[in-house]
């Protein structure tokens, strides 16, 4: 009886106030240490509204990991504050934020199947339903044991397992760097068709005329510093060029 | 497969053109349902706000109708297709133009050329 009464809690949704923005940097900095006086990420200032497709651009080594991972509160800021509907990260913040890190994290030992199941039993938002359907399309089967994938086919599992919640904020660190191209074409198809008009999705890549059409908008960073944060149209309509040549221009070495 | 889109243009206006071009050649008929934005952000593998964009681009010429019921409907005004369709033949024939001006033929040239051609 207990037991089912704290489900039901935990099971209760959280009331969000919409005209909180669903994600909120005030002048956030990060130094870390023993890199001197240099901030990997300086003075970013942003508001993140819901029901956007986001592409997180820029060079190596411009901050993009640095900033996701204090999204995602692992790493604390060194001044200035993340919200995320309002909240500093918290486990209640990483309930609504589904994160597909740089590095794959699964245990290579574990069975897809067995991956899945953990998945589900770890977050309330997860739809088995939905991560077997991806893993079907894709022909990775359920009985393999992650060890014996390749590098790729791991990664797809992962982008799988992270769809396959029902978040609000989805923030995927490279998702299709290591995926073949007609794998490409079906993760941003399943992006497309699965997204929800309530959550925002923030990916970032260097692949960007692979994803130009998905995007909503995008944000440049470089130096650690927020350069440019508008809509993919209004780049190709006020400088008559697609995100990827502007990017080119921009950073050219 | 994904729609072909040019680097230089917004894609919500290559959208548009690339779906009134599939009214105007009776792919998508007069007064029939239109796909979903959802379906057709899918088939052209584009953001669906984008597609949105589109179709209310489209809806703001007259060219689709939203239905209570329905969905998108492709207007019944057989006349406003007619122009449509007028439009984007004038727009090939004077990029034609100019593209054979920029090769050094005038315009007599020209016509001689596609009678020619014609014969």
């Amino acid at each position: 009886m207990d037991t089912n009464q704290t489900n039901n809690i935990s099971k209760d949704p959280v009331y969000v106030d919409s005209n909180i923005p669903l994600l909120q940097l005030n002048d956030l900095c990060k130094r870390y240490p023993g890199m001197g006086t240099y901030m990997s990420v300086f003075h970013m200032n942003l508001i993140i509204p819901r029901g956007r497709i986001i592409g997180l651009l820029g060079p190596n080594g411009c901050g993009k990991t640095t900033l996701i991972k204090m999204i995602n509160g692992l790493l604390a800021p060194t001044s200035g504050s993340v919200l995320i509907n309002g909240m500093a990260p918290c486990p209640a913040t990483k309930k609504v934020i589904s994160y597909l890190p740089e590095r794959t994290y699964l245990d290579n030992g574990m069975k897809v199947s067995q991956m899945v199941e953990y998945f589900a039993d770890f977050y309330e938002d997860f739809s088995t339903e939905k991560a077997y359907g991806m893993l079907g399309a894709l022909g990775i089967s359920s009985d393999a044991r992650l060890k014996t994938l390749s590098k790729g086919t791991k990664e797809k599992v992962q982008l799988i397992l992270v769809m396959s919640r029902q978040a609000d904020l989805y923030i995927l660190d490279e998702p299709i760097a290591g995926v073949d191209p007609a794998a490409r074409d079906y993760i941003l198809r399943t992006i497309i068709t699965n997204y929800n008009p309530g959550s925002t999705i923030i990916l970032s890549t260097h692949l960007i005329s692979d994803i130009e059409n998905v995007l909503d908008d995008v944000i440049f960073m470089k130096n650690g510093s927020l350069m440019l944060y508008t809509s993919v149209d209004s780049i190709r309509s006020q400088m008559g060029k697609s995100v990827d040549t502007y990017f080119r221009e921009v950073y050219a070495c | 497969m994904a729609w072909q889109m040019n680097s230089d243009r917004p894609i919500y206006s290559q959208l548009y053109d690339k779906i009134l071009i599939r009214i105007v050649c009776g792919i998508y008929k007069a007064g029939n349902r239109l796909p979903s934005v959802r379906e057709l952000a899918a088939e052209a593998s584009v953001n669906p706000n984008t597609m949105q964009r589109a179709f209310a681009e489209l809806e703001h010429s007259g060219l689709i109708m939203t239905q209570r019921n329905s969905g998108r409907v492709v207007t019944e005004d057989l006349n406003k297709i007619e122009e449509a369709k007028h439009r984007l033949a004038l727009a090939q024939v004077n990029s034609f133009f100019a593209n054979m001006r920029e090769l050094g033929y005038n315009d007599q040239e020209i016509l001689e050329l596609v009678k020619s051609i014609l014969q």
